[in-house]
C-alpha cells in the first residue's frame, strides 16, 4: 500500500539558509547596480553597437526564458500525460518554470533603450508583432501556469488539476514556438529565417528546462537529506536523454539544411567551419558539451546521481553556447544587401562584426538568474513544495 | 524570552515616531529648498491659450498634436512643441531647460519629470544653429 | 400639397436633379482627393493617394562622393562621435564589386521604406510604423528602445541611440535609447521640399536621385520608372520597398 505522500516546505536550521540568501543577494545587487549603470549613461557603456544589438543580457534572458518554457514539462507528463511517477515533482516543476521565466523577462525589460517606458511596453501592443504576442503569452502562461500550481497545492482545487493543466500545456506549446518563430520569421538574417526555429527551440526548452529542474531537485534534495528513489531519478534522466537527443537532431538538421541550400550556404559555413568563436562554441559548447557527452552519461543504465548532476550541468553550459551562436552569431554575419557581391561602406556592410561582452551586460544577465534562484529559495521555504520523501511509489494523487 | 514592560516600551516608542513622521511633510513645505518656479515671459504677446488652460491641458495638449503631427503630418504651429520652445526660450540662456528655464523651473517644483527634452530641441531654431 | 405644385417637377426632372446631386456628392471627394495629391495643406493629414518614393541611379553615383551622405548628417544633426560602430548613419554609400565578374558599382543606401515593412510587423508598441503616404517612421514617443526592429530590417536601415545627446535639429527631434533611421526627411517634405540627399545630390550636379510620388503618373519619378528598367535592393522577400535603383 502506498503511503499518501506528506508535503513539507525547507526547514531546519535558519542559519545556513539565511547564508544562502546572502549568497544570491550578491548576483541580484550586482545585476541591480549595472542596470541603473546602463540606464543612466545608455547603452555605449556596453559592448553593444548598431551590428550587434543584442547581447549578453538576451543570451541570458532569452536561455532562462526557454528553459522556463522547458521545465514545465514533468509537470505536464504527470498531470495532462498521467505518469504519476512524476507527480511528486509537479509542483516544483511548475514553480521552477514560473520562476525562470521571472528571471528571463526581468532582464528582457531591464535591457530596453527606454526602461522607463516598461509600462508602455505592455500597454500598447502591436497585434501584428510576434514580439508583442509575446508579451500576450508570457503573461497568460504566467496566469495559467499559475492557476495550475494554485490547483495542485490547494487541495480543495486537486480535482481540476487536468484542465488546468491543459491549458497550461497548450499555452507553454504556444508560447514556445512563438520565441523560436522570433528568428524563424526574421527574414533578414541568413542564419534565422527558417521554420525550423519553431521544433528546435521546442527541443531545446525541453531539455534546458528539465536540465535546470533535475538540478535544483538533486540540490535540495541534497540539503535537506530528502531521500529520491533511483526509479524517479531513472525515470527523469531517461526524460532529459530524449529531450538531449532532439536536440541534437534537430540542430543537425537545422545547420546540414542551412549548408544544403545554395542561398544559405555562406551563413553555414562561417558557422561551422570559419566562425572563430561562434564555430568552437558551436561544436564544442552546443554539439559536444551541450549534446554528445551529457547524451552519454545519461543513457547509461545504471543510476548515478553524480553522472545525472554533471550531465544536466553540461546540458545548461551547452544551452548558454548554444545561445551565443544563435544570438551574437546570428547577428555577426552581416546582413547580405546584394547577393553575389562583396559589399563594404562606412556602415560595415559585408563584414563580420565582432563583439566583446561588457562586464555590466554579464552582470545584468547573472543578475536575472540570481533573481531566478532567489524566487525558488524563497518559495521552496515559504511553501511546502516537494514531499519529505521521494523514493515511495506514487499512491493516489495528493 | 521577552519582557511585557520592554514590549510595551517598545510599542509606546514606535507609535511615537509614527506620528510624528506624519508632521514631515509640514517640514518639506516649511522649507525653501525647492525654488519656487520663475515664470519669465521674455516675449510679448498671448499664448495659444489662456494661463489657467495652458497650466491645466497642456499634457493633453502635447500628447494630442503630437500624434496629429507624428502619424498624420499636420504641422500647423499651433499646438507644436517647436512653437512653445520658440516662444519661451529665455532670451539669456536661449533654452526652455536649466534651473531658471521656463519648462524646467515648473516641472522642478512640481516634481513631475520632463520627457520631451531628451529628444526635442530645447533651443529653437536660429540659436541652435540648425538650418531650417 | 396640390397637385398643381407637383405639376411642375416631372419624375424625369426629380431623377434627374437627384442623379446630378449624387453624382456631384460623390465627385466632390474625388476632386478633393486629387487636391490633396497635388499639393497637401499642413493641416490636412497625410492620404494614401500619395506614395512617396527615391529613384536612384547608381551609374551617376561616383565612388568615394558622400555628398548625400554629409548633407543628412547635416540636416538631421547627426553628428560624429568618433565611435563609428554605435554613430547613426541614416544613409551610407555602400561600394559593391561582383564576385564573377568584377564590376563595381556605389550606391547610397538608406531606410528603404518598403510597402511591406518588417520593422514594422516585429514592433512590439507599434512605434515603427508606416505613414499613410509610405514613410516608414519611429514614433520616439512610445519606442521602447528595444532593437527589435534592428534586427528584423534585412537592410540594415535602423540604428539606436546610444548614449545622451544635446544640440538637435528642432525639426528633427531623436534621444537617447530610441530607435530611428531615414525618415525620408518628413519634416521637409511636410513643407513641399525635398529630402537633404537629394538636394544635396541636385546641387553638386551628379542628378543621381530623384524624389517624388510614385502614385501620381504625371511626376518625373513615376514617368522614369515606368520608362526606364529599375530594381529593388532584395526584392526577392516581396517587401516592394519605395526606394528604387538603376544601374545595378
Amino acid at each position: 500500500m502506498a503511503e499518501s505522500l506528506i508535503y513539507r516546505e525547507l526547514g531546519g536550521t535558519s542559519r545556513r539558509y539565511w547564508r544562502l540568501l546572502a549568497l544570491l543577494a550578491v548576483p541580484l545587487a550586482l545585476g541591480a547596480v549595472s542596470y541603473f549603470y546602463i540606464e543612466h549613461y545608455g547603452h555605449i557603456v556596453t559592448g553593444m553597437d548598431n551590428q550587434i544589438v543584442w547581447g549578453m543580457p538576451h543570451v541570458f534572458a532569452v536561455f532562462l526564458v526557454i528553459a522556463a518554457t522547458g521545465a514545465l514539462n514533468v509537470a505536464m507528463a504527470a498531470s495532462v500525460f498521467g505518469k504519476t511517477v512524476y507527480r511528486p515533482v509537479a509542483p516544483l516543476s511548475a514553480l521552477v518554470s514560473l520562476a525562470l521565466l521571472a528571471g528571463g523577462l526581468a532582464v528582457l525589460m531591464l535591457d530596453l533603450g527606454r526602461s522607463d517606458r516598461m509600462i508602455v511596453a505592455v500597454t500598447r501592443l502591436n497585434f501584428q508583432s510576434i514580439f508583442a504576442l509575446r508579451v500576450i503569452l508570457y503573461d497568460g502562461f504566467m496566469a495559467t501556469v499559475g492557476v495550475y500550481f494554485w490547483f495542485l497545492l490547494e487541495r480543495r482545487m486537486n480535482r481540476y488539476i487536468k484542465p488546468a493543466a491543459i491549458l497550461a500545456l497548450l499555452w507553454q506549446l504556444l508560447l514556445i514556438t512563438g520565441t523560436g518563430l522570433e528568428f524563424g520569421f526574421n527574414i533578414g538574417r541568413a542564419a534565422y529565417d527558417s521554420v525550423l526555429y519553431a521544433p528546435m527551440f521546442i527541443a531545446f526548452s525541453s531539455a534546458y528546462g528539465t536540465a535546470v529542474l533535475i538540478l535544483i531537485l538533486l540540490a535540495v534534495c541534497s540539503w535537506e537529506d530528502r531521500p529520491v528513489s533511483d526509479e524517479l531519478l531513472r525515470r527523469l534522466k531517461n526524460l532529459l536523454g530524449i529531450f538531449v537527443g532532439a536536440s541534437l537532431f534537430f540542430a543537425v538538421l537545422f545547420l546540414s539544411s542551412k549548408h544544403e541550400l545554395a542561398r544559405s550556404r555562406d551563413v553555414a559555413r562561417f558557422l561551422l567551419f570559419d566562425g572563430g568563436v561562434y564555430t568552437a562554441l558551436l561544436w564544442l559548447g552546443q554539439i559536444a558539451i551541450g549534446g554528445i557527452v551529457p547524451l552519454a552519461l545519461l543513457l547509461r543504465s545504471q543510476v548515478s546521481r553524480a553522472a545525472i548532476a554533471a550531465a544536466c550541468a553540461l546540458v545548461v553550459l551547452g544551452g548558454l553556447a548554444q545561445m551565443y551562436v544563435t544570438l551574437i552569431g546570428g547577428q555577426a554575419y552581416p546582413q547580405i544587401l546584394f547577393p553575389g557581391m562583396v559589399e563594404s561602406s562606412s556602415f560595415f556592410d559585408g563584414e563580420i562584426h565582432p563583439y566583446t561582452p561588457s562586464v555590466p551586460e554579464v552582470l545584468l544577465g547573472l543578475g536575472g538568474v540570481g533573481l531566478a534562484a532567489a524566487i525558488v529559495a524563497v518559495a521552496l521555504r515559504a511553501l511546502a513544495l516537494l514531499p519529505e520523501r521521494l523514493d515511495q511509489t506514487a499512491g493516489p494523487r495528493a | 524570552m521577552k519582557c511585557k514592560g520592554i514590549g510595551a516600551l517598545t510599542g509606546r516608542i514606535a507609535r511615537a515616531i509614527c506620528l510624528l513622521a506624519l508632521l514631515l511633510p509640514v517640514v518639506a513645505f516649511a522649507s525653501d529648498r525647492v525654488p519656487k518656479p520663475v515664470i519669465d515671459i521674455d516675449k510679448p504677446g498671448r499664448c495659444v491659450e489662456d494661463t489657467a488652460t495652458m497650466r491645466r491641458e497642456h499634457p493633453d495638449m502635447l500628447k494630442h498634436q503630437r500624434e496629429l503631427t507624428v502619424h498624420e503630418g499636420i504641422r500647423t504651429r499651433a499646438h507644436s512643441l517647436k512653437g512653445c520652445v520658440e516662444c519661451h526660450a529665455s532670451t539669456k540662456t536661449g533654452s526652455v531647460l536649466g534651473e531658471k528655464g521656463f519648462c524646467q523651473s515648473c516641472h522642478d517644483y512640481a516634481s513631475v519629470k520632463l520627457d520631451c527634452f531628451g529628444c526635442h530641441a530645447s533651443k529653437p531654431k536660429l540659436a541652435s544653429g540648425a538650418k531650417p | 400639397m396640390s397637385a398643381d405644385a407637383n405639376d411642375g417637377l416631372s419624375r424625369r426632372g426629380f431623377l434627374a436633379i437627384s442623379a446630378a446631386t449624387l453624382g456631384g456628392v460623390m465627385l466632390a471627394p474625388g476632386i478633393r482627393l486629387i487636391e490633396i495629391a497635388g499639393a497637401r495643406a499642413p493641416d490636412q493629414p497625410v492620404s494614401r493617394q500619395v506614395r512617396w518614393g527615391l529613384l536612384i541611379d547608381t551609374s551617376k553615383c561616383l565612388p568615394g562622393c558622400d555628398d548625400c551622405v554629409k548633407a543628412c548628417a547635416t540636416e538631421n544633426g547627426i553628428k560624429d562621435t568618433g565611435h563609428p560602430r554605435t554613430d547613426a548613419q541614416w544613409i551610407r554609400k555602400v561600394e559593391l564589386k561582383d564576385m564573377r565578374s568584377g564590376h563595381t558599382n556605389s550606391v547610397p543606401v538608406m531606410c528603404q521604406h518598403c510597402e511591406y515593412p518588417p520593422c514594422v510587423d516585429v514592433c512590439p508598441t507599434g512605434a515603427s510604423f508606416k505613414r499613410a503616404d509610405g514613410i516608414v517612421l519611429v514614433d520616439r514617443h512610445i519606442c521602447i528602445g528595444c532593437r527589435y526592429c534592428m534586427m528584423a530590417c534585412p537592410y540594415k536601415a535602423r540604428s539606436i541611440v546610444f548614449q545622451n545627446i544635446t544640440g538637435q535639429n528642432p525639426d528633427v527631434p531623436r534621444g537617447n535609447g530610441c530607435a530611428e533611421g531615414c525618415t525620408l526627411c518628413v519634416h521637409r517634405i511636410d513643407h513641399g521640399r525635398q529630402p537633404a540627399c537629394v538636394e544635396a545630390c541636385t546641387k553638386a550636379g551628379h542628378n543621381a536621385m530623384i524624389f517624388g510620388d510614385l502614385n501620381d503618373p504625371q511626376s518625373e519619378i513615376a514617368q522614369r520608372v515606368a520608362k526606364y528598367a529599375s530594381t529593388q535592393i532584395r526584392a526577392d522577400l516581396s517587401l516592394n520597398p519605395g526606394v528604387r535603383y538603376q544601374g545595378l
